[in-house]
């Protein structure tokens, strides 16, 4: 088990590096830089000599190899640097918007689940009847509808209805307080983005769940248990659910690492000050040691999850790890 | 509801102002209560409105300082009044026009408690004018007329010119030029960047990072009675729909960039009485230009079929119902006395009353250049308003003379890095300002050896030749044939830019906000001070 | 003699006798009723986008500043947009847009997948580990955002949307080929066209493309879903598409948001489209899968 891990933990290495040096050299093909859009963000004036102050604070004129290993260099030494927009540093950047991303996708994966596993399974035992269809359906036009239209929607029917109820529109709050701040407050802000990001993640959820149980129940166990004349239910509750459910959560904790990447959108809609937002802002003005440090979480949260995931099924499975 | 009033015909300047219906006559300000406003953008890039140049710092940062002089807050519409903010009394220039001597007020404290003095002005203009090395000024550029800046007391500033130039107190006027503490600037010149210390009507409170920024009352402002508000928060939100929901929803009183017709007109159709608006003409435009350097475009008659297929009278009627455009103008903003008159600018290409023959003349023009059917890419910012609106508009505009024109839209490094570069064909450009000072705005049409943020690419002595006369000219009707003589030939002989409607400023807000009124940029007159909320 | 043994008693070593297409295809609809009604939609999206010059009542890049943002009529079925463009035109011109968008991403895609992940598997070695390296880091970027990066280099316009879409399939499609072909190379048949002389790109393309052609397919359309749902979001971002061409995804930016409540039409059908498009192509896509593989059964 531990040369396992030991080669595991090896493996994630060059994924990182790879990473690393992939979106180094993106951001640095992309025309323009930082300085000439702060500068001419107001669209009035750039002034060359300004520009070229800046790209000498910024470091933007070393050589690219120069720029790379100073990079390298200094995530080794878990230095993130420091934004090239707002001069902060890009751990705080960042601390500052995990919070409201992190707690959306908690809540959209408690959501997830809490639909997905029920329907999944009814889905499953009922194979082929208009309730299975049914769940299919949702399911499909789950993964089909558009999150951000979806949020943008639901958003304008939230307004117009409360509009036509009481005669004034409402909304969520637009300003985020913490959970323990102010509860109510908090969660009718980020229930909404939750709910959208919440049903494709569960529509994803509950496809796998209901295919794993189709499958589980036609293994010979099940068959043996059936013909002890065991209750159905305690069939599905004992031996089949909990042997299907191995994929699905690993599919929940691939989707998570996933869901911090699809917030990119659900964020714009919902003006919520996130790493999503951030991300893309941080593309927009070319902020590359933001995006460096942005990306490189997402692939490093992405890669560990793997990891995971991965040792789990070692554990569970001695077959793997000895193969 | 709201009422216009005079001047809602395209092409006039500034004049149309709301007026809450119902009882609106004279009514004496109440103190308190706390403004929330949205900032449409994600966060400013930092707090130093010497170095930046978005409206961002000037919405979070501008109620915390105070300025040497400003458009008057009572009328920021005014393109030719100046009044004192922290000098007592507006100067006559002396020695020829090239000596302003300023008198600084007495009884003014920075939030810290300490005294501000005539050095902290002059510093502080030191700074923006002549910034040390490593330390970035924006707007080094307009103020190339001056040559010295002294405080020889406590009370006294001078600023020295090299030559007399009417563009002097309006680019003094600039709302970026914030007054800082000359201690704290000549210890560390960044510490502005990140940090709020001034003098104006609030102080700062706390800064949430993308989120918002929120001022308290400053006690001890020095124009007593001011500021009415006990305070204020801004939060920042780049999505104008989300801007135009949190004012439906009375998440927040107001935004003071602008939006397009359609948001206004829902606000006030379900809002009816609560919601007032007032509007503007805009010292922005978007200029299309044409790349000299690219074949065909460095053909004058190709560039001219170009603006010739652009039917502007008509366009600007549909596009102001849609898109924050509206007024047909020259290379003068539409407010200015220096601007065209309609009768002057139907004189000029792209601008006849009659559009037919205009096109029949841009089609006879491509003939003869050889360009029929000609297609090319339309480089855009990646903006919606009003970049895309104009983009998608010109592309229907030339398509109806046989152009083949396809948009290509660039997020804003890469755009200004393809007008840089000249890597375009045809570009849409903008051209926007704080102050309206025709004199100096108008360099843009400059060529770009002279005016380094001229994109066209093409050389054009006479038009430095037409400029410079128009610059030193200071007699105001002299200065106004100078200037129809420079834009006859920019646009007319030489088509070396289209210019699109300018933008159109509407600020819808809930009826409850009393005191702000409106002016031709979102970068003025943002302290808040006048504000007052009647609830 | 190497000649004596055909390609297909080789490949036929796993087949067996087929019922006649047309008796196969009304068997499936009969077994299927969800996939029959994905096929419909595809056809419908399918006959849209190839007649939309006859289909489509006005012309969809016109703009009509005399029927701005009016509501749905006889005269403009879905209503017009901001612009006083005819949505329903734009959205039968969008299906378009939509398939050359979709299918040269997902096809391009996983035709690049495909070809590497089979001889990433079939030479193995330094090869196959370096390929391997290779999908690791590129699956570890979410497709927005790989998506996101080859736009800002590249820009914006049909093709670079389709590049931008098409690189960040082409390992999701290796990894799962990849897969299916290690299992296809122990099977002795490999070994037997090897010792047998055949060319590797013989052996490549006639024996083992053949044999992971099912989760291929599978694969390439859940990708046409992901591509067209790609292509939205990247333009709501406002990176994908750019006027006047018409595009659903297009369509949902700018506009829809600032009058989902004034002229609801513009945001709602849009949306509508891509909606039914992706669920179309899933449904169809599944009931493909249960067809061709029962063992992948709505994995």
């Amino acid at each position: 088990m531990h040369r396992y891990v030991v080669k595991r933990l090896l493996l994630a290495v060059p994924t990182l590096l790879g990473a690393a040096a992939l979106v180094f050299v993106l951001l640095r093909l992309v025309p323009g830089d930082v300085c000439v859009i702060r500068l001419g963000s107001g669209g009035a004036h750039v002034d060359p000599a300004a520009v070229a102050a800046c790209r000498e604070t910024l470091g933007l004129d070393d050589p690219w190899p120069v720029q790379f290993l100073d990079f390298l260099w200094n995530y080794i030494s878990l230095d993130f640097g420091n934004s090239m927009w707002s001069g902060n540093p890009v751990a705080h950047e960042i601390a500052v918007r995990l919070p409201v991303s992190l707690q959306i996708a908690i809540l959209a994966t408690i959501i997830a689940i809490l639909f997905a596993i029920p329907l999944g399974t009814i889905s499953a035992l009922r194979e082929n009847t208009w309730l299975d269809h049914a769940v299919r359906v949702i399911a499909i036009a789950g993964i089909a509808t558009p999150s951000f239209w979806l949020g943008i929607m639901s958003l304008v029917l939230v307004l117009d209805i409360t509009y036509l109820a009481t005669g004034k529109a409402w909304m969520p709050p637009i300003d985020y307080v913490p959970l323990w701040q102010d509860p109510v407050r908090n969660l009718s802000m980020v229930l909404l983005p939750a709910l959208t990001v919440g049903y494709r993640y569960s529509a994803v959820t509950m496809r796998l769940t209901r295919s794993a149980m189709l499958e589980v129940m036609r293994e010979d166990y099940i068959r043996t248990a059936r013909s002890k004349g065991l209750l159905e239910q305690i069939i599905v509750n004992r031996h089949a659910l909990k042997n299907a459910l191995l994929p699905v959560v690993t599919l929940i904790g691939i989707e998570f690492a996933f869901l911090i990447g699809g917030l990119v959108v659900t964020e714009q809609v919902f003006n919520l000050n996130g790493i999503g937002r951030l991300l893309v802002l941080a593309v927009q003005n070319q902020d590359n040691t933001l995006t460096q440090a942005l990306v490189m979480l997402i692939v490093a949260t992405f890669v560990f999850t793997n990891l995971v995931v991965d040792l789990l099924y070692a554990w569970l499975d001695p077959r793997i790890r000895f193969s | 509801m709201y009422v216009r009033t005079a001047a809602t015909c395209i092409g006039l300047g500034v004049a149309a102002i709301a007026i809450a219906a119902g009882p609106a006559g004279a009514q004496t300000p109440k103190r308190g209560g706390t403004l929330t406003y949205m900032i449409p953008a994600d966060s400013p890039p930092s707090f130093d409105g010497h170095r930046e140049t978005t409206f961002a710092t000037v919405h979070s940062a501008a109620p915390f300082y105070s300025v040497l002089i400003r458009v008057p807050p009572d009328n920021p519409a005014s393109t030719t009044e100046f009044v004192c903010d922290l000098c007592t009394e507006m100067p006559e220039p002396t020695d020829g026009g090239k000596t302003y001597t300023f008198k600084i007020r007495p009884d003014v404290k920075f939030h810290d408690g300490s005294k501000l003095t005539a050095k902290d002005v002059a510093a502080s203009w030191q700074k923006i004018v002549f910034p040390p090395e490593g330390v970035t000024s924006a707007r080094v550029s307009y103020y190339a007329m001056v040559d010295k800046i002294e405080a020889p007391d406590d009370s006294t500033v001078v600023f020295r010119l090299k030559y007399p130039t009417t563009a002097f107190l309006p680019a003094l006027a600039d709302p970026f030029t914030w007054i800082y503490k000359k201690e704290i600037i000549d210890k560390d010149p960044h510490w502005y960047q990140k940090n709020i210390m001034g003098s104006g009507p609030f102080k700062f409170v706390s800064y949430d990072i993308g989120q918002s920024i929120k001022g308290t009352r400053n006690p001890d402002y020095y124009h007593k009675g001011k500021p009415y508000l006990d305070g204020f928060v801004g939060i920042y939100a780049a999505k104008q729909s989300v801007r135009v929901e949190a004012m439906r929803a009375d998440r927040a009183a107001m935004e003071f960039r602008g939006v397009p017709p359609s948001a206004r007109d829902e606000l006030v159709k379900e809002g009816g009485k609560e919601i007032v608006v007032q509007d503007s003409d805009w010292n922005c435009g978007n200029i299309i230009t044409p790349n000299h350097k690219k074949k065909p475009f460095d053909d004058v008659r190709v560039r001219r079929a170009l603006m010739l297929a652009v039917d502007q009278w008509k366009g600007a009627q549909a596009l102001s119902k849609i898109a924050i455009v509206r007024s047909v103008g020259g290379i003068v903003f539409p407010g200015s006395p220096l601007a065209a008159t309609k009768e002057e600018l139907q004189q000029i290409a792209g601008y006849w009353p009659d559009i037919e023959k205009s096109r029949a003349e841009a089609k006879r023009l491509l003939k003869e250049a050889g360009a029929e059917g000609l297609s090319f890419e339309l480089t855009n910012r990646n903006v919606d308003q009003p970049y895309k609106f104009v983009g998608t508009w010109l592309i229907g505009e030339w398509k109806k003379i046989g152009l083949n024109v396809e948009q290509k839209v660039l997020p804003t490094g890469p755009w200004f890095q393809a007008m840089r570069s000249g890597s375009f064909d045809v570009v849409v450009d903008a051209n926007c300002q704080s102050v309206v000072n025709p004199v100096l705005d108008t360099g843009k049409y400059l060529p770009q050896s002279v005016y380094p943020e001229s994109y066209g690419g093409y050389e054009d002595p006479k038009s430095v030749e037409l400029y410079q006369k128009m610059l030193r000219e200071t007699d105001p009707k002299a200065q106004r044939v100078a200037m129809r003589a420079y834009e006859k030939h920019t646009l007319d002989t030489m088509a070396h830019a289209i210019v699109t409607p300018y933008w159109y400023r509407i600020i819808p807000m809930q009826s409850y906000v009393k005191g702000w009124k409106i002016s031709p940029s979102h970068y003025l007159n943002q302290d808040l001070a006048n504000i007052w909320l009647d609830k | 003699m190497t000649t004596t043994v055909s390609d297909a008693a080789l490949a036929g070593s796993t087949g067996e006798a087929r019922p006649s297409w047309s008796r196969a295809a009304l068997t499936f609809l009969r077994r299927r009723p969800l996939g029959t009604v994905g096929i419909a939609i595809v056809l419908v999206m399918f006959v849209a986008g190839a007649l939309a010059d006859v289909i489509a009542p006005y012309d969809p890049e016109e703009n009509d500043f005399s029927a701005m943002m009016e509501a749905p009529s006889w005269a403009h079925l879905l209503g017009t947009d901001q612009l006083g463009r005819d949505i329903f035109s734009r959205l039968v011109f969008g299906a378009r847009t939509a398939m050359i968008v979709g299918f040269s991403a997902a096809f391009v895609g996983s035709a690049i997948g495909l070809v590497l992940g089979v001889a990433s598997a079939y030479f193995g070695g330094w090869f196959d580990l370096l390929f391997q390296r290779v999908l690791d880091v590129m699956m570890a970027f979410p497709l927005i955002i790989l998506a996101l990066a080859v736009v800002a280099v590249f820009g914006t316009g049909v093709f670079n949307v389709i590049l931008a879409i098409t690189i960040p399939l082409i390992p999701r499609c290796g990894r799962v080929v990849r897969a299916s072909a290690l299992a296809v190379r122990e099977i002795p048949y490999v070994d037997a066209a090897r010792a047998l002389g055949f060319s590797h790109a013989r052996v490549v393309l006639r024996h083992m493309v053949p044999n992971v052609v099912a989760p291929f397919l599978i694969m390439l359309s859940a990708f046409v879903g992901q591509a067209i749902l790609a292509e939205a979001s990247l333009s709501y971002l406002g990176l994908g598409v750019q006027e006047p061409v018409p595009a659903w995804g297009l369509m949902l930016q700018g506009g829809a948001e600032e009058y989902a409540t004034t002229a609801p039409w513009i945001a709602v059908f849009p949306g509508l489209a891509i909606m039914l498009a992706v669920l179309g192509i899933s449904l169809f896509g599944d009931a493909l899968r249960d067809a061709l593989d029962p063992k992948l059964r709505d994995r």
